[in-house]
């Protein structure tokens, strides 16, 4: 039996893990009302981009993860440059089927370029992932740590950016009313392209600490899917939903794997989804909106 | 159902004649000759050709059933695998529990199918599109889910072993017996399609799909409606799943991962949305292509280096067929056939009327 510390540091990992990739889906979301299916793929991208930039610059690890970002940064934009901007004004499952057959895409080449066997980043950097002893017995690893500490970082700065920065602020207005924002002066593609290029780039950071943290294989797309219902039940376009819905979502993820049975694991995220789009279909922090036909 | 324009001389005097299926002498011509090719086929195809074109009646009656729910009535679902297990495993338990024969355990496949059904509608009746997708992509799992606390209860982990349904003491075991019983099913889900959307509740969930408001304010019952399509696609494709079991003779939630959800939604898109044409040209393609794929890599030099790699390039490759649909060509197979149709039936002008949208 595991004591409740554990049990609450377990669910603070899982929340983190849930409310970077989350925030991803979000971002997209508030910004050009798009469903990226292909997040989790992205971030597997990510991953296997550290790989690469592990192998190029040796043992510098620090060169190496910000390379990675950039790289992944740029994927994002150019997913957005040359696909999702010609499916603008295509109705809105025809843009999502887009984003899946995206993801499809991009499992099979990362297969036929990376293998299917699992790789582990973190020996690569020469960063040995040890276990941190908490006050109170509880354990964590280093990877799972910094999880944590990353996710405070990017919540807390994409708060300031949205609300203090100046492209934040058009970034919010292309997301409430795009053809006001347009007429102001505000250039959408570009919005649009940072929405992309900035969702990619935190959730390749997710993918990477992840794939620190566990190893890294095909897998890691299902988490992707996984932290799909966390930004659904917080409500797609809030932020604070998002980070409050991982929170449902991991609690009642460790809960029920705990006090109930380990195979609940792949449904308990999505059986929480079910509940809340029955009683609040916006989700917690979403703004009601009148969906597009299909 | 609109009809493409027809080139001169031939004119419709009566509501019977307008209602007919087959209307000119070339129409029926030309199924007496498609029947006798389908009805000659089996006798002189290989086993392998003759289980590819059972795969493709399977997945037809699947991607007919998607598109009565997505392409008529506006219904999104990425929960289609998840029904079809649901009928594979009503199949698979009754079969295994209480040895029940194919004529229980297909109407209780249906029975199973039209309750999910109503499962999966009735979120439908509070929300839309997107969110819509994602509640039936959510019931797929929690199907999934249960399938596979099956198996491992009962300690079938590696799936279920069906013996193959006997009629009258004969057992269904041929290849060319199963391409008769599938494409008499094909083709029955067809005609059921087609007289379903020119009723009054075809009619009903085309206006549902244009705008709901205007058709609630028409007299429609929306949410009924609503829920009928779901009932009955839900039905199809459940039964479907259960003919897929019996004809596998093996029955696992392997089978019906989220890749097969998009397969199907990927087969009305790649065929054409809102064509029933569609659906059965989407359902050839998108089953041949897994093969055409492994054909062109065993013709390409070291064929060996890439055999492990099948399976990565096939995802692959079918991802990009997919976006490339998408991005160029939005009506899919059905909009491309029917250019080369009106082309022919304008011939030698060269602009369609506007009457002639094509659908």
């Amino acid at each position: 039996m595991e004591r409740p510390l554990q049990l609450a540091v377990n669910i603070a990992v899982l929340t983190a893990i849930y409310a970077l990739i989350a925030c991803g889906y979000v971002l997209i979301y508030r910004v050009s009302r798009v469903l990226n299916l292909a997040h989790g793929e992205l971030m597997m991208l990510g991953a296997y981009l550290l790989l690469v930039t592990a192998s190029q610059f040796g043992g510098h690890w620090a060169a190496a993860i910000a390379a990675a970002l950039g790289l992944s940064g740029f994927v994002g934009v150019m997913v957005y440059l040359f696909l999702m901007r010609k499916m603008t004004g295509e109705m809105v499952l025809a843009a999502v089927l887009t984003t899946v057959a995206l993801g499809i895409l991009l499992r099979g080449a990362t297969v036929l370029i990376w293998s299917a066997q699992q790789h582990y980043p973190a020996q690569r950097l020469n960063i040995t992932n040890s276990a941190i002893a908490l006050p109170g017995g509880a354990r964590m690893s280093l990877c799972a740590a910094l999880l944590v500490a990353t996710m405070i970082f990017v919540y807390g700065s994409l708060f300031i950016f949205l609300r203090f920065g100046r492209w934040g602020v058009r970034m919010r207005a292309a997301g409430q009313k795009p053809l006001l924002a347009a007429q102001r002066g505000i250039n959408l593609h570009i919005i649009y392209a940072m929405a992309w290029g900035l969702s990619t780039l935190i959730g390749a950071m997710a993918g990477m600490l992840i794939a620190m943290d566990q190893g890294l294989d095909q897998t890691m797309a299902t988490i992707g899917l996984k932290a799909f219902p966390a930004a659904l039940v917080g409500g797609l376009d809030s932020l604070l939903g998002a980070l409050v819905g991982a929170l449902i979502v991991a609690a009642a993820e460790v809960l029920l794997i705990h006090y109930v049975d380990p195979l609940l694991s792949e449904v308990v995220p999505f059986a929480v989804l079910i509940a809340v789009l029955v009683v609040w279909p916006w989700g917690l922090f979403g703004t009601r909106e009148e969906l597009d036909r299909v | 159902m609109s009809r493409q324009p027809r080139a001169s001389g031939h004119f419709r005097t009566g509501y019977a004649q307008d209602l007919k299926l087959v209307q000119t002498p070339r129409e029926r011509w030309a199924l007496v000759a498609l029947l006798a090719v389908l009805a000659a086929l089996p006798f002189l195809a290989s086993a392998f050709l003759i289980d590819l074109a059972n795969q493709v009646f399977l997945a037809s009656i699947g991607a007919l059933a998607l598109m009565l729910l997505t392409g008529f009535a506006g219904q999104v679902s990425l929960g289609h695998a998840g029904l079809m297990a649901a009928g594979a495993f009503t199949v698979g338990i009754l079969a295994k529990e209480i040895g029940a024969p194919f004529w229980i355990t297909l109407p209780a496949a249906a029975l199973v199918g039209s309750l999910l059904g109503l499962l999966f509608g009735l979120p439908s009746l509070r929300l839309r599109g997107l969110y819509l997708a994602v509640s039936t992509l959510a019931l797929h799992f929690l199907v999934i889910y249960c399938g596979g606390e099956y198996e491992a209860r009962r300690g079938y982990s590696t799936g279920i072993v069906i013996d193959p349904p006997s009629i009258g003491g004969h057992a269904l075991t041929s290849g060319r017996a199963w391409y008769f019983v599938l494409g008499l099913a094909a083709t029955g889900t067809l005609l059921l399609c087609v007289n379903l959307l020119r009723s009054g509740t075809g009619r009903a969930w085309a206006a549902i799909r244009a705008n709901e408001t205007v058709a609630e304010a028409l007299g429609i019952e929306v949410a009924a409606h609503k829920l009928l399509a779901f009932v009955l696609s839900s039905l199809i494709t459940a039964v479907t799943g259960a003919l897929f079991a019996y004809y596998r003779g093996f029955v696992s939630v392997e089978a019906f991962s989220l890749f097969l959800s998009i397969q199907y939604v990927a087969m009305i898109i790649i065929g054409g949305m809102s064509s029933l044409l569609g659906a059965l040209l989407g359902a050839l393609f998108v089953t041949l292509f897994p093969y055409g794929i492994e054909a062109l890599l065993g013709a390409l030099p070291g064929a060996q280096r890439y055999a492990g790699l099948l399976f990565a390039v096939n995802y692959t490759a079918f991802g990009l067929v997919m976006i490339l649909f998408l991005v160029l060509e939005p009506l899919g197979l059905v909009g491309i056939w029917r250019r080369i149709e009106t082309y022919f039936v304008l011939w030698p002008f060269k602009y369609r009327p506007l009457a002639g949208r094509p659908r």
